[in-house]
């Protein structure tokens, strides 16, 4: 097993060289000068070509390739071509946000639908099992945006409950962390609840069918110490790999999010530096997500052959 | 903030009223001790800083903040000093003289010297349009003391308009080792004497920038117009937050959580009026003008006929009302520099406002148009002009045209406009844009006049008599004779199809009642205003 | 993109066991009341769809902007949007491209996403190499693909769908690729493999077949998913062409308008929800009827 994972750590480095020369090339073949984009649509032609060359954009692409990479293998990954502020400095001040709404949405995703799947597995076939998979598909079934808008519509315009838009981090105050965070939270919430309901339903389920449930009945325990004590623990495993996943997609799930709740994370920072053929800032940010996802599958996968002993590598 | 409203608490959690108020006072007492601060959605996020690099509206509004002009222009139009003291024109029109008036200090404490307004003048020259064009009129720049210098030329032309023009690049005036930077380099130091200093640790770009009052600024004595007259600021800090979705900037004023929106979307007006806190207000009544180009190099527009069919076929109504929606925010025009402007004309308007499918068929037949595709740029991203594209293709495929609408983002249309190919290998026939008035008013700023061939702009037209008249212009002696010059350019333009208007869109600006002093302008600005404490 | 997550739902974490499936419990299953009607709901929308040229409804592209954003009437029964298009006609019409795109994503996806996980589980040596690849696309933001793609063959049907495919199909894969390593340890495939069976047939008769229910299931969240994800390439303004009348296009543009004229998002999005509904629901019916164990518990 250890000899996997660190074969697996090494492999990291031609993935993410790849993933580096795909986008960087990428993006380079991409219609779209960012030296317009700074200087406008106002700019001659000579404006540009000075600001290209001043960019570093006149240059072959293998010569771009190897001064990128040269500096990220020193830790820096370049200015944003555009603001003048370090691609480190952005996504750092931009990460907040994201990872607060990834973790408060994985949190009371799970809270909620853990036990909803549950509860459904042990009603199954009944009507209320019906009912809870029917609602909690519902909640996927509706654009984030759409619900994201009817949310606020709700309890910031008519009630008043809470406020509309805005990310307040942590240490200026925690109500008001809380309460900016909330609605967006239960926004993007409803899509993962269906989701981790589903799974954890399906997952109870077959270990009900297995025959160590069966002796355990046999032997005369209530069917609520089986339900506790047997099969959540075996079930636990597909349910944490599914939350394992979702720390991946959220990264990329949570654009809409942060648009309509306007908070400065970095889904719209990825769309709005692709939008805007920010080069430097781009390749951060994929340089950063290709190395999140690379731990997560290898979380992943340690953890399949972690719990399920048939599967070797 | 609303859901802090004393009322609310009393009424929805039945406080009482002496409960209500204790929790209000805690709650206050709780948050730091706030200074005045007016915090602000505007229109675009900001990213770029440096107001001669990018011609951008948003650069151009931080500059505003952090930066003085030397001249600006007031609500009748008219070149005021600003930094300047005064000045002098020689009697043959060929030397300018400016004196700068007493007390101007940078940020740093340093005062402001005739030497730093010479290189800011000279970057910005190199950039702007009409700097450009000025430049080789100049003799010479010449300082000849702390507060006095000279701008000397070859021949007379009209120096004030250039350096006190609101928009398109305005001459801001920075310290000399700031504008010595190569104008391909963005400024990195944002020093200004401005009535705002730029709070650069607070810079969050896209995101945030926050201004606060420069207490040592000495404002001038007139009441403040337009971008002219004296800058007076009453409150402490100003934060300019970026939203990215325009019903969330709407709510988000109504919940009172910002104070001030700079554009309005044209449907959610109703929303704002509905409001008894807010105003809505146009301050901006110059507005903006979509304006589109064809591709002269080739077919179908390198035909006369069929560039003329198309204007009869387009009209500015429909168009205007599927980007914009109520008439209170638009008006059909076919004044190439703008209408109830010095330079207005109605010559040939009949082709260009109205949409005459009729008389667009016959000029079709009459230039034996044989199908061949118009390929009309459409940038799907920005909401200003993001209508104009589709009405345009349906009129043209009512008069018979063999239209292909194009969708891409904008930094794509930006490159594929520079492409001088057939469409069929990535070209283009019909590019749509939007300038803001004060860009195109008069000739030499208007980006539509230029038709010298392979070097104009995206459209590559070839009209020397375009290039000619806007040579006259530039040297015309009288206001007449600059008139009489841009009535005969429209008529040119137009009918050689150079460079068509889509007519005029205002914008209103909506804000919380606790304002008062909003200044009317065409560059939002933030002195003048007072907020009233809650 | 917010894809994946309901393509997930499909697959992450079973591995059936390999049993062969009684085939009436299939039809036991699909013959219950709500998947009947979801069932129902879905023929009528791509009958609606295959037809909408047929219904004699008004032309889904026609601008009139003096008839913009008015609100439910007798002339346009879900109103008009803001270029004055009858939306009931758009819903219409869009139905056939957003299904399209649906179907097409999950084609595109399964297929290779199949072909690749096979291989992935059973060569070892494969896997590693294949794993790594998917590892590195799902890091390309579909953004920046839909964007390039775009840019170079302009924007389409084709350009969306393979934006929205792309970052799906590593999902696939990695769940055939783990069906297929419990498989493989199986001991009827040690048997298979002692007996001398070339690996074409091997792969063919006893692997394949297995990964078949799963990969429905799977391919019907994907079919959801996407259709949710065009969406979300229409607000962000880099999705289909915006005169055409797709779902995702009719939402978004309507987006909008959303406190003022709510019916230019909600009927539409009704539409979406319920063929989202009921595609889901077929899903869950059919991984229960598949499901062997479960099979013999009904």
């Amino acid at each position: 097993m250890l000899r996997y994972i660190l074969k697996r750590i090494l492999a990291t480095v031609p993935v993410v060289l790849t993933v580096a020369v795909l986008v960087f090339c990428l993006l380079r073949l991409t219609p779209g000068d960012p030296a317009l984009i700074l200087a406008g649509d106002a700019a001659t032609e000579t404006q540009l070509a000075q600001i290209r060359e001043h960019m570093g954009l006149d240059r072959s692409l293998a010569t771009q390739f190897m001064l990128w990479g040269g500096q990220v293998l020193q830790g820096d990954l370049g200015t944003s071509l555009h603001s003048g502020t370090p691609v480190t400095a952005m996504i750092g001040s931009r990460v907040g946000p994201s990872l607060a709404l990834a973790l408060s949405t994985i949190l009371l995703s799970t809270l909620i639908a853990v036990p909803l799947g549950v509860f459904s597995a042990w009603r199954r076939g009944t009507r209320a099992d019906r009912a809870v998979m029917a609602f909690s598909v519902l909640g996927f079934s509706v654009p984030i945006f759409v619900t994201g808008y009817a949310l606020i519509l709700l309890f910031a315009m008519k009630l008043g409950w809470l406020p509309v838009q805005g990310y307040k981090s942590p240490s200026a105050g925690l109500v008001a962390f809380g309460t900016h965070l909330l609605l967006p939270t239960i926004a993007l919430s409803t899509g993962f609840v269906a989701l981790i309901a589903r799974i954890a339903r399906s997952s109870v389920l077959e270990v009900m069918g297995e025959d160590f449930i069966r002796t355990a009945r046999a032997k005369g325990i209530t069917e609520r110490a089986v339900m506790m004590a047997h099969a959540l623990r075996n079930a636990a495993v597909p349910i944490i790999t599914v939350i394992g996943v979702s720390i991946a997609l959220l990264i990329s799930g949570v654009v809409v999010t942060e648009s309509v709740f306007n908070l400065p994370g970095l889904g719209r920072l990825v769309v709005e530096s692709v939008l805007a053929r920010d080069y430097p800032l781009i390749q951060g940010l994929i340089l950063l997500f290709s190395l999140v996802y690379i731990g997560v599958n290898l979380t992943i996968d340690v953890l399949y052959s972690v719990f399920d002993p048939r599967i070797r590598y | 903030m609303a859901y802090l409203n004393a009322e609310r608490l009393e009424t929805r959690y039945g406080l009482g009223r002496i409960g209500a108020a204790l929790a209000c006072v805690a709650a206050m007492a709780w948050a730091p001790a706030q200074a005045e601060t007016l915090t602000v959605v505007m229109a675009s996020k900001l990213t770029v800083l440096d107001p001669v690099l990018t011609a951008s509206h948003q650069t151009r509004n931080h500059a505003y903040m952090i930066y003085d002009t030397l001249l600006a222009t007031d609500a009748d139009n008219k070149i005021q000093p600003q930094m300047a003291d005064k000045w002098e024109i020689s009697a043959d029109g060929k030397t300018y003289t400016f004196t700068l008036r007493d007390g101007l200090k940078w940020h740093d404490g340093t005062p402001v010297k005739a030497e730093d307004c010479v290189a800011s003048i000279q970057r910005w020259a190199q950039s702007d349009k009409t700097g450009r064009q000025l430049m080789p009129l100049v003799a010479s720049m010449d300082v000849v003391d702390d507060k006095t210098f000279k701008i000397v030329l070859t021949a007379p032309a009209d120096v004030l308009a250039a350096l006190g023009k609101p928009s398109g690049l305005p001459s801001f005036m920075m310290p000399k080792r700031v504008a010595q930077t190569p104008v391909a380099q963005a400024i990195t130091d944002y020093t200004g004497s401005g009535p705002f200093k730029f709070v650069q640790k607070e810079f969050q770009p896209g995101v945030k920038t926050v201004y606060e009052k420069n207490t040592d600024y000495v404002p001038r004595k007139e009441a403040p117009s337009w971008t002219a007259g004296g800058k007076v600021v009453n409150v402490d800090r100003v934060e300019w937050v970026a939203m990215a979705d325009p019903m969330t900037t709407v709510n988000a004023l109504l919940g009172g959580e910002v104070d001030y929106i700079e554009t309005v979307p044209f449907d959610l007006v109703p929303m704002v009026k509905s409001s008894p806190d807010l105003t809505l207000r146009i301050l901006d009544k110059m507005g903006y003008q979509p304006m589109y180009r064809f591709n002269q190099l080739n077919a179908p527009f390198d035909n006369k006929l069929v560039r003329q069919a198309a204007m009869y076929a387009v009209g500015q109504d429909d168009i205007l009302k599927a980007q914009v929606g109520d008439p209170e925010f638009f008006k059909t025009c076919g004044a190439v520099f703008g209408c109830n402007l010095p330079y207005s004309s109605n010559t040939r308007a009949d082709m260009i406002v109205p949409s005459n499918v009729e008389k667009a068929k016959a000029l079709l037949k009459e230039a034996k148009y044989d199908g061949a595709p118009v390929v009309i740029l459409h940038a799907t991203d920005i909401a200003m002009a993001s209508a104009i594209p589709v009405v345009m293709a349906q009129q043209l495929r009512q008069a018979g045209f063999n239209v292909q609408l194009q969708a891409m983002d904008f930094m794509t249309m930006l490159s594929r406009r520079a492409n001088r190919d057939v469409p069929a290998k990535g070209g283009w026939s019909i590019f749509v844009t939007t300038w803001h008035v004060s860009e195109i008013m008069d000739p030499l700023r208007n980006y539509g006049v230029s038709a010298n061939g392979e070097k104009a702009w995206f459209g590559w037209p070839t009209v020397p008599q375009v290039e000619a008249l806007r040579d006259k212009f530039l040297v015309a002696a009288t206001e007449p004779e600059r008139k009489q010059i841009a009535e005969q350019l429209q008529d040119v333009m137009l009918d050689e199809g150079v460079a068509i208007t889509l007519g005029q869109i205002e914008t209103a600006a909506a804000y919380s009642k606790k304002l008062s002093g909003v200044v009317e302008s065409p560059a939002p600005v933030f002195w003048n205003i007072k907020k009233a404490s809650e | 993109m917010s894809t994946s997550i309901h393509s997930i739902a499909g697959g992450a974490g079973i591995t059936p066991a390999i049993r062969k499936r009684p085939r009436s419990a299939l039809v036991r299953t699909l013959s219950t009341w709500p998947v009947m009607a979801a069932l129902a709901m879905l023929a009528v929308i791509v009958l609606a769809a295959m037809s909408a040229n047929l219904l004699g409804l008004a032309d889904p592209m026609s601008i009139n902007p003096m008839e913009r954003l008015k609100g439910i009437s007798a002339e346009h029964w879900f109103g008009t949007d803001a270029y004055g298009r009858d939306v009931l006609s758009r819903v219409i019409h869009g139905a056939r491209i957003s299904l399209m795109i649906g179907a097409g994503t999950a084609i595109a996806a399964l297929i290779p996403g199949l072909v690749l996980g096979v291989i992935a589980g059973y060569f070892r040596a494969a896997d590693m190499v294949i794993m790594r690849i998917m590892d590195g696309i799902m890091s390309v933001p579909s953004i920046l693909l839909a964007i390039a793609l775009v840019a170079v063959t302009g924007a389409s049907l084709l350009t969306v769908l393979i934006a929205i495919a792309v970052p799906e199909f590593p999902r696939v894969v990695r769940l055939v690729r783990g069906l297929i390593l419990s498989l493989r340890d199986e001991p009827y495939v040690e048997a298979a493999i002692s007996l001398g069976t070339p690996t074409r047939v091997l792969m063919m008769r006893h692997l394949v077949p297995n990964t078949v229910a799963p990969l429905i299931v799977q391919g019907t969240f994907i079919f959801a998913s996407a259709m949710l994800s065009e969406a979300i390439m229409s607000f962000l303004g880099v999705g289909m062409p915006p005169e055409f009348p797709s779902w995702g296009n009719v939402i978004a543009e309507g987006r909008m308008y959303f406190q003022v004229r709510p019916e230019l998002i909600l009927l539409p999005g009704l539409f979406l929800a319920l063929t989202v509904l009921s595609v889901n629901m077929l899903g869950d019916a059919m991984r229960d009827a598949l499901d062997p164990k479960m099979a013999r518990r009904v």
